[in-house]
């Protein structure tokens, strides 16, 4: 039996296929010496091509301000892929990823790196016979951002008459409002919005985008899911480490730019945006602009009733004794950096209104664990008498991103015996009791993507300062207030001040 | 590796009391560890000869992660008139602290020659019920097969895929006529397609920049070198481009162990040239080279690293690289058809008919 062949717009022998082709992309990685690079993209690249996924001619030339030779820098990413890939290397595989690779040493303000990139990439499209696209990743500490995209522009490598030209940004994008306005000013000023892929690693996490199959896979959840049925939404991130040895980054961060501006509201969005009308970049991040654009900014008189915040102090976690945040090497005794953030939202639209949406993250908390409950309200009677037993609870809905992937509801059941007593139990789904195929790290998806050119999984500028506009009233009244802050124990739950943003009986789960 | 077992045995035994016992196992797994739970991905039904079980045993294993949540095996003696039935459910401990550990479930069950022509009523106890059911008979037995994945009693089929590798049988023509009969009425994974697919994949790809597409309607002549006990996958993989490309192929005819035929293409006539390599130690294809109307050629062979590719542009000018991915091995082929059959793969069908065509 024949098919006809389809018009030659589309490629018909990729009907069927799982790995659909990318076209031939050389790939520059600034900061490619960096603990990013080493311990993500560099194994990302290998997964991708043991898997036969990378672009069938592939480049990459690695950039930073270390001197070293190609081979050195072959070699340390040998090393890398080796120490942080996911799966044990095959050497044949490994060593002619890397056959190829070449180093530009030079800072990222030095003209001559430009030019060098210019004539390697110029050297890869002769050898593969055909204008490769480029990809350029600034995986690079953020205040070189700008720098690198204006001598990009300045050299004629974010253009190209034969080939796409794209541009991955890490976070975090701005450290402000205003910063990020004026990043994204600055980008745009060189680069075309479809050029640029703003990364957060978290939506390349299967586990992230199953809140998107959850919801609009499935025709139970749809009715219940909206202010009538909803009594409140809780989404943390909470950690069990402290800082470590990134007291430099993270004390002039802080918890809300490390995870709530980014990872937590992309959490809230997917869970409240509307369904959109095709699963590709712009019908999705139309519908999460629109949530976060619903969600008022508070002024900053009102932060103190929305949003609480706290550092850890000495305590105990798995058993050992450990410094409180003021006490971590690096961290200057009068900090004022939050370890912990809690707000309360609410996402003013025809679906939420009234609904609180509680966030919070924290390191040295109990436990390790990111998920978003979604608590129904009451049943409006109950016609079980409930004095011999525990009270029946609402419905829980638990969609657990880590440690254990996977989806529990709570439901109410009847505890056997001769009387109609009733006890909450959960019906649990594990992500990795159902499929044979492993998930691929956040990173292989996000970098196959961008070469791909499909920017669903990355942030819009217009979503970035919709972020940022929630979050800078924060960051600015508490950067008003003096400390000391609230304290938690170490291994503990978190500051007790953050029970007051609860509202009516809601209590925050139990990390 | 397994390192906790929960085993039942029984002589003379019955498939409800093979099923209780089950039951009664996965109960006792979680009781004994709050972190175990039952894996629900697929239920494999393997048919064996039993004097071969052990190899086919450590096919299984070598699968890795892409193993069944419940594997039937089924192993046949010619004179058995019993059923005798082993039961285990194991757990790897190696899960991470506060993870959980998903449970592995085997059933061997020995049976008769006479079980066979109703293995169905045997089997259906067996699996889990809602789950997609695949049966895997490499020693033959069709009629298990035919009891498996049809209906008893006009009743709904206990198997929706059957998983084979179309080269285990000498008679090629037997094998395609007989792969073609199941694909009518029941999904079919055939390991001999599966092994074509980094090729098409390679295929594919170099085809697929814009301005190489129109290259395809431009195809001349295709020369496939395959492993001599593998020309299904050779005629698959035509098959597949006859398929996609709307080729119409005429029969191919032998010249010594060469296969040689053309097909009507939309543009010409293309040539179809199919040799075996001898000596290759795995099943499978060894290269392909497709030439164009344009003077164009590519050409990929098995290299280090992955596919060594050569093209050669209408100029002359000669490119060579290597297109990456690691080699599955056979482990891993029969792993990739275990994952299969939770999938759907649209071109076999069509690949399938058009290579049946060719040897008509």
């Amino acid at each position: 039996m024949s098919t006809a062949p389809q018009g030659l717009d589309e490629n018909p022998l990729v009907a069927g296929l799982e790995r659909l082709p990318v076209h031939p992309t050389a790939l520059v990685i600034f900061g490619a010496t960096g603990d990013l690079a080493r311990r993500k993209l560099l194994p990302a690249l290998y997964n991708l091509a043991h898997e036969g996924a990378l672009p069938e001619r592939f480049g990459l030339i690695g950039n930073a301000r270390s001197e070293m030779e190609h081979d050195e820098f072959r070699q340390m990413a040998i090393d890398s892929v080796v120490e942080f890939s996911r799966r044990t290397p095959d050497e044949k595989v490994l060593h002619k990823l890397f056959e190829d690779v070449r180093y530009v040493p030079g800072s990222f303000d030095d003209d001559s790196v430009y030019g060098q990139l210019g004539e390697l990439l110029g050297e890869f499209d002769a050898a593969a016979g055909l204008p490769m696209n480029r990809c350029f990743y600034l995986s690079t500490a953020p205040g070189f951002f700008p720098v690198i995209i204006d001598e990009l522009g300045e050299h004629g490598l974010a253009r190209s008459d034969d080939a796409d030209v794209r541009v991955i940004i890490e976070k975090p994008f701005g450290r402000s409002l205003q910063e990020a306005r004026e990043l994204n000013q600055r980008v745009l000023s060189v680069f075309g919005e479809q050029q640029v892929f703003r990364i957060d690693h978290y939506l390349g996490k299967e586990t992230v985008q199953n809140v998107l199959a959850l919801r609009f896979a499935n025709n139970m959840f749809e009715p219940l899911w909206n202010r009538n049925f909803i009594d409140n939404v809780q989404i943390t991130a909470s950690e069990d480490i402290g800082i470590g040895s990134r007291a430099g980054y993270y004390d002039s961060a802080g918890a809300l730019r490390d995870l709530v501006q980014n990872h937590m509201l992309q959490l809230l969005s997917l869970l409240c945006m509307e369904p959109p009308v095709a699963f590709e970049a712009d019908p999705v991040r139309d519908e999460k602009v629109k949530v976060l654009r619903a969600i008022t900014a508070p002024r900053i008189e009102e932060v103190p009733d929305m949003a609480v915040r706290g550092q850890y102090a000495r305590g105990v976690a798995a058993g050992e004794e450990v410094p409180g945040y003021l006490e971590e090497p690096g961290v200057a005794p009068d900090s004022t950096t939050e370890t912990y953030a809690a707000l309360r939202l609410e996402v003013q639209n025809w679906r939420w209104a009234g609904v609180p949406m509680y966030l919070r993250t924290g390191k040295r908390l109990a436990r390790k664990v990111t998920e978003i409950a979604v608590t129904l309200k009451p049943v409006p009677h109950l016609a079980f008498h409930t004095d011999e037993g525990p009270d029946v609870k609402p419905n829980v809905l638990v969609l657990t991103m880590q440690p254990n992937e996977g989806v529990s509801l709570s439901i109410g059941a009847k505890i056997p015996g001769t009387r109609m007593a009733i006890r909450t139990v959960n019906m649990e789904f594990l992500y990795g009791t159902a499929f044979l195929s492993q998930s691929p790290e956040a990173y292989e998806r996000l970098i196959i993507d961008a070469m791909r050119g499909d920017a669903t999984l990355f942030t819009r500028n217009d979503e970035v300062e919709a972020q940022w506009n929630i979050c800078d009233p924060i960051v600015q009244a508490w950067s008003e207030l003096p400390g000391p802050l609230p304290q938690y124990p170490a291994g503990s739950q978190g500051p007790t001040e953050a029970e007051q943003l609860l509202v009516g009986d809601a209590l925050w789960r139990m990390i | 590796l397994s390192t906790s077992d929960l085993v039942w045995r029984d002589q003379e035994t019955a498939p409800a009391k093979i099923e209780a016992a089950l039951r009664r196992l996965v109960s006792e797994c979680t009781v004994q560890n709050q972190h175990c739970v039952p894996a629900r991905t697929l239920n494999l039904v393997c048919v064996v000869d039993r004097e071969w079980s052990g190899e086919i045993a450590n096919r299984l294993r070598r699968v890795g992660r892409y193993h069944a949540s419940r594997t039937v095996v089924c192993t046949v003696e010619p004179k058995r008139d019993t059923i005798d039935a082993t039961a285990s459910v194991s757990t790897d401990d190696n899960g991470q602290a506060g993870g959980f550990v998903a449970m592995r479930e085997l059933v061997i069950v020995n049976v008769g020659e006479r079980h066979l022509r109703h293995l169905d009523t045997i089997v259906d106890p067996l699996v889990v019920t809602d789950l997609r059911t695949a049966v895997w008979s490499p020693h033959g037995h069709p009629e298990a097969v035919d009891a498996l994945t049809t209906g008893h009693a006009g009743g709904t089929a206990v198997a929706q895929d059957v998983l084979l590798d179309s080269v285990d049988e000498p008679d090629v023509l037997a094998a395609l006529d007989r792969v073609c009969e199941l694909a009518d009425r029941i999904d079919v994974v055939d390991l001999a397609w599966l092994r074509c697919t980094p090729w098409r994949e390679r295929l594919a790809a170099a085809y697929d920049p814009p301005h190489r597409r129109p290259e395809l309607d431009t195809l001349s002549k295709v020369s496939i070198r395959y492993a001599a006990d593998s020309l299904v996958s050779g005629l698959l993989f035509v098959g597949w481009l006859c398929s996609r490309l709307g080729w119409r192929a005429e029969a191919l005819t032998r010249h010594g162990d060469l296969l040689r035929g053309r097909a009507r293409a939309r543009r010409g006539e293309v040539e179809r040239r199919l040799e075996p390599v001898e000596g290759m130690r795995v099943p499978g294809l060894s290269g392909i080279e497709t030439r164009s109307d344009l003077g164009t050629l590519l050409a990929l062979e098995r290299g280090e690293g992955g596919l060594t590719a050569r093209r050669v542009e209408r100029d002359g000018e000669e490119h060579v690289w290597t297109v990456l991915g690691a080699s599955r091995g056979e482990p891993g082929i029969l792993g990739e058809g275990i994952r299969h059959a939770l999938m759907r793969d649209a071109p076999y069908k069509g690949s399938l008919g058009a290579a049946r065509g060719m040897l008509r």
